[in-house]
This record gives structure tokens, C-alpha cells and sequence, in this order.
């Protein structure tokens, strides 16, 4: 048994396509505890979804995992079969969704979609137990309890969100993915719902793996965050390593000079020059390095080793070139 | 006093029963077919076959009276007594074919929607071939091979109407199965089935079951082109069409011999057309009620 919840390991996913080969995931890590937070973090693109569609095992037809491992509980999902996987998804791995507008089926009262998930995972539950359980989930999240009679064009977004939210965790899944939850929301519900999530993931004790491109909800909600890019980890680490480290991975860096910043008196933001990578033909080296303004020739031949320091670590030939100079 | 059920305590087909009755125009379509269907269901009743056939030349083209609610054709047979057992023909043959044709449309559309790649090539090239050849020639061709007969001619119609739902339901099933919904519903662990089942079924279902029931007129009306062909059911058997074109040299002088089975047509597909409409709506959450 290894300690950990969830154990990604070098993890290639790419998809197939007629002319190209897109490759979404190159030697992606990953670690998450029992009952941590991690935030995954990185532009659009950078195989965040992929990843949490793989370990659902649900990429579309054209997605292949190519190489590494997915260990869920020190057991390896990639090797399960499609009968485990449905037993798995929903009961002990749940997903929430970017846009709570249409991941909920319109011709299905909440209560009934709530149900389905419980029919399913818990078929010995009695009518009236599992009628009792929902309704529960419901003031949970902040419905009423009589309203799980209507269907979800009546509801409003964030009152979606929180439906959604009560599906994922009905069967108390002991790791909750969220898809940019927040992301289609406006900020106060934002806020709402991040809180209620914090809540929820306290009363049952999930694990969440929380993919955004949101630093301030990462900051306000994780413990530990990974900065992803071109469907490689570039820094890993707790929170306080990320926003209030020093030695950053220059791509977190740049993230980070993107949040406008009120106390200070400046015109204009400072964006990451350049586009993400194109995930048909990643360079050697250092995916980062075209668009990085420390980099080195170095960055463009060889992928960066770790640099552990404590809980955070970051890959970059920066830290290396400076630990040289230590020398 | 029985308590009332609140909304949640439905199941969703209680809930699309409970929006149908409360539809007036859905219910008036039920009710308007029930009126045909009773009499044509009970017609041994109301009139014995004999008057079907029987020719009573001293009263031909007799206008609607006591005697002949309906009036006579040319060779002086009851044309109320032809409606009453032509409506079983008419009626009954037509809805068996749209019966067959949605049931095994939505089978093979559905199945080369939702599993999509080869499966989806082989039948829909299947369904191609069917659909290359007129509707009306491909009957002829399967009657033609099986011999004439009541259920031969269901089933020649039916085939011939296999590739319209097919490719709808295709179409509809393609759309829904990329919805966000289909994709959550995969994430919390339920089966391919049960997600065609209970989430692409339910919403894709309504255009669907209007365009079945609008088919019904014209199949009414093909059945009769059949019958004129001399395939199927063929004269002196009546049949609402059959009786419309054996009479239709009458029609300028004697038009009730056309009005009387046209407004049986009518009737029967405005019914069921406002049948399902009404089912459209009671499918659809989102329609007032």
C-alpha cells in the first residue's frame, strides 16, 4: 500500500489525428495525498483535462495513453478493466464540470439526476434511505430540499454548480476532480461555491484535485499546487513555496506577473510573451524555452532535472546554472 | 382527501404522463382517436361484413339517408359499412407500419450514432441502399417477391420507411452524445446503455415522435397507391384510399363519396398529429404548463 491517494508517473496521453499527433500529456507527475488539495495549474491547453479524463479512463476515441502509470490506492487503473472503471467512477473518483449550464441533463428533475448516481453505486439502499440521503445532499449544498422536484433550466448557474456539486459527492467519493468549477461563474458565486467545496471536502475527507488557471482560487483553496506546461509538472510545491518562494520556475513567474496588482502604480500587465507550445511538435529540451527570457542554450537540448528544496521543486536549468555558480 | 403527490415524488414517466393529460389539444387527439378507433374496432358489430360486399344495384349512388348513413357507391354497396371495416385495414396496417419502421429506425440510428465508426459506416451504407431506391418501387419489389397479403404489405411499406427515422434518430443521437451532460453522466460511472437509455433517449425522443405521427398520413395514402397498383389489398377488400380511388370517376357528381373517406383520413392523422405534439411538449421540461 503507498501512501499515496494518487500516483501519476510519466504519464504520455496523446491524441491521434488524421494529419497529426497531438501530444497532450509528455512524462506528466503527480502526487496526492488522502485528503489534500492540490491545485493543478497552467494555460489553456496544457492537458489539465487530459489528465483528469485519464484517469477516469474516458478520453475520447482519438486520446491514447501512451506510456507511465496511473496508481490509484498503489493499485494500477490503467490495467483495469472497463466493469472496474464503472464501479470506480462516480463511488470512489468523482468529476465536477467547467459549465454547470450543460453538464446537467435538461429533461431530468435534480432530484432524479442526484438519485441515478445513488441507484447506481448503492443499490441496497432502500427507496425511502436513499430519497432521505438526497434530500440531505441538497441543504448540504445550499438547495432546498423541495426543489429537488425541478429541472435545471429553472435553477440559476451557481444554483447549478451546487447541484452538480451534490452529484459528485453523493456517493462520498474519496477524490473529487473539479474542472475549472468556478470558471463559468460569476466572482461572488465563485466564492460561494469554492467555500462550499472547502466545506464539503472537510465533512467527507475527499482529496480534491482542483484544475484552474485561477492563481487566486488556487491560493485561497490548495495546499499544494503543480504548475503544469505542455503536459510536463514545471514546479510542484506547497502553496506558500509557489506564491511566496523565491526560486520559481520562470513560467510560474510569468503567471504570476499576469494578476494585476493594485498596490503598485502601473499602466499596463505583463504578460508571457508568445503562445503556448504547439502540442503537435513539442521541441526538445525545455518547452518553455521560447517564450522564457532567462533562457540558455542549454534549455533547448535537455530537459531540466528536478530541483528539490524541502516541499517545493521546480525543473529548470536556471537553478542549475546557479547552484553551478555556487560551486 | 387523497394528498397530493408534490412534483418530485413523480418518476420522469410520470412526469411526461402527468404534462400530456394536462395538454387539451393532446387530449382532444386522444379522444378524436379513440372515436375512430372504437367504431372501427367494434364494427362487427355496428354492421355485419356482408354489407361490405354485398352490391345492391337498385340503390347505387345513393346520397346519405336513414337508411344509408354514408350513402352508396356505384355498385350500390354501404359506404358506411366500407369505411367501418376499411378503417381496420387503413387504421390498424398503418400504425403497425409506423410501429415497425420507428422501432427498428431507432434501433439501427441509434446504434450507429452512439457507437459511431464502423459500426456507424456498415449500417448507415445499409440504410443508403434502402433510401437510394423510391420508397413506392421498393414496396412493389417486396411485394412482388412475397406474394401479396395483408402483413407482406406491412412489412414492404415499413421497410421503405426505415431510413428516414434511421438517419433522424442517427443525426439527433450524434448531437446528444457530445453533450456535456452524456459526458458527466460517464464520469459518475454509468453504463453505455443506461446513458442511451435514460439520458439520449428522453431528449432526443420529441421531433422524432411528432415526425412518426406526420408520417402516418402519408402511409395511409401510400397503403391506397399499393391498393390501385393491385398490391396489398386490392378491391372489392375496402380501405379508406382504396375507396377514394375506386370511386374517384363519381367524386364530380356524388362528392360525398370522396368527402366521407377523406374526412376519416383527416380525422385519423390530425389525431394522432395532435398526439404528437402532445407528446413533444410533455417530453420537453421546459414547455409551460
Amino acid at each position: 500500500m503507498s501512501d499515496y491517494l494518487l500516483e501519476v508517473n510519466d504519464l504520455h496521453v496523446q491524441y491521434n489525428t488524421d494529419d497529426s499527433v497531438v501530444h497532450a500529456l509528455n512524462g506528466l507527475n503527480l502526487r496526492l495525498k488522502e485528503g489534500e488539495k492540490l491545485g493543478l495549474v497552467g494555460e489553456t491547453g496544457a492537458g489539465k483535462t487530459t489528465l483528469a479524463l485519464s484517469i477516469l479512463r474516458l478520453l475520447p476515441k482519438v486520446g491514447q495513453i501512451v506510456s507511465g502509470s496511473i496508481k490509484y490506492k498503489g493499485e494500477e487503473l490503467l490495467d483495469k478493466n472497463e466493469a472496474y472503471m464503472l464501479g470506480l467512477r462516480g463511488r470512489r473518483v468523482s468529476m465536477i464540470f467547467q459549465d454547470p449550464m450543460t453538464s446537467l441533463n435538461p429533461v431530468k428533475t435534480v432530484g432524479n439526476q442526484i438519485l441515478e448516481v445513488l441507484n447506481l453505486h448503492f443499490p441496497d439502499l432502500s427507496k425511502d434511505e436513499k430519497e432521505k440521503k438526497v434530500d440531505e445532499m441538497l441543504q448540504l449544498v445550499g438547495i432546498p430540499a423541495s426543489r429537488k422536484g425541478e429541472f435545471p433550466h429553472q435553477f440559476s448557474g451557481g444554483m447549478k454548480q451546487r447541484v452538480v456539486i451534490a452529484m459528485a459527492l453523493i456517493a462520498e467519493p474519496e477524490l473529487l476532480l473539479a474542472d475549472e468549477p468556478t470558471t463559468a461563474l460569476d466572482v461572488t458565486i465563485q466564492a460561494q461555491i469554492m467555500a462550499l467545496m472547502g466545506q464539503l471536502k472537510e465533512k467527507f475527507n475527499s482529496a480534491v484535485l482542483l484544475i484552474t488557471h485561477d492563481l487566486g482560487v488556487v491560493a485561497e483553496f490548495c495546499d499544494t499546487v503543480s504548475v503544469i506546461y505542455a503536459g510536463r509538472v514545471v514546479e510542484h510545491g506547497a502553496v506558500e513555496d509557489i506564491f511566496m518562494g523565491n526560486e520559481n520556475h520562470p513560467y510560474t513567474k510569468g503567471l504570476i506577473g499576469c494578476i494585476p496588482d493594485l498596490s503598485k502604480d502601473e499602466d499596463r500587465l505583463h504578460p508571457i510573451p508568445g503562445s503556448m507550445v504547439d502540442a503537435r511538435s513539442i521541441p526538445e529540451g525545455c518547452a518553455f524555452a521560447d517564450r522564457c527570457p532567462h533562457c540558455m542554450d542549454i534549455c533547448r537540448k535537455i530537459i531540466p532535472e528536478e530541483h528539490v528544496n524541502g516541499t517545493h521543486s521546480v525543473f529548470c536549468h536556471l537553478y542549475d546554472a546557479i547552484k553551478e555558480g555556487e560551486k | 382527501m387523497r394528498k397530493k403527490k408534490t412534483l418530485s415524488e413523480y418518476s420522469t414517466g410520470e412526469l411526461v404522463l402527468y404534462r400530456f393529460r394536462k395538454n387539451k389539444l393532446a387530449m382532444l387527439g386522444v379522444a378524436m382517436f379513440l372515436f375512430v378507433a372504437l367504431f372501427i374496432l367494434f364494427a362487427p358489430l355496428i354492421r355485419p361484413y356482408d354489407t361490405v360486399v354485398k352490391q345492391n344495384i337498385a340503390d347505387r349512388l345513393q346520397g346519405p339517408s336513414s337508411e344509408y348513413i354514408f350513402g352508396t357507391d356505384e355498385l350500390g354497396r354501404d359506404l358506411f359499412s366500407r369505411i367501418l371495416y376499411g378503417g381496420r385495414i387503413s387504421l390498424f396496417c398503418s400504425l403497425a407500419i409506423i410501429a415497425i419502421a420507428f422501432v427498428s429506425g431507432a434501433l439501427i440510428g441509434g446504434a450507429a450514432g452512439f457507437f459511431g465508426g464502423k459500426v456507424d459506416t456498415v449500417l448507415m451504407r445499409i440504410v443508403d441502399m434502402l433510401m437510394s431506391v423510391p420508397s413506392a418501387l421498393l414496396a412493389m419489389a417486396i411485394i412482388t417477391a412475397l406474394g401479396n397479403g395483408v402483413w407482406k404489405l406491412v412489412l414492404a411499406l415499413a421497410i421503405g420507411q426505415i431510413p428516414r427515422f434511421a438517419r433522424m434518430v442517427r443525426s439527433s443521437v450524434i448531437t446528444l452524445r457530445n453533450m456535456e451532460y452524456v459526458e458527466a453522466a460517464r464520469c459518475f460511472g454509468i453504463s453505455s446503455m443506461k446513458i442511451m437509455l435514460k439520458h439520449i433517449l428522453p431528449n432526443g425522443i420529441g421531433p422524432i415522435v411528432v415526425s412518426a405521427t406526420l408520417t402516418l398520413g402519408a402511409v395511409i395514402l401510400s397503403i391506397s397507391s399499393m391498393g390501385y397498383l393491385g398490391l396489398g389489398v386490392a378491391s372489392p377488400t375496402p380501405e379508406w384510399g382504396t375507396i377514394i380511388s375506386e370511386n374517384k370517376v363519381n367524386i364530380q357528381y356524388y362528392p360525398y363519396l370522396g368527402i366521407i373517406p377523406g374526412i376519416c383520413i383527416m380525422l385519423t392523422v390530425m389525431s394522432v398529429n395532435f398526439i404528437g405534439d402532445g407528446l413533444r411538449d410533455a417530453f420537453d421540461p421546459k414547455s409551460k404548463n
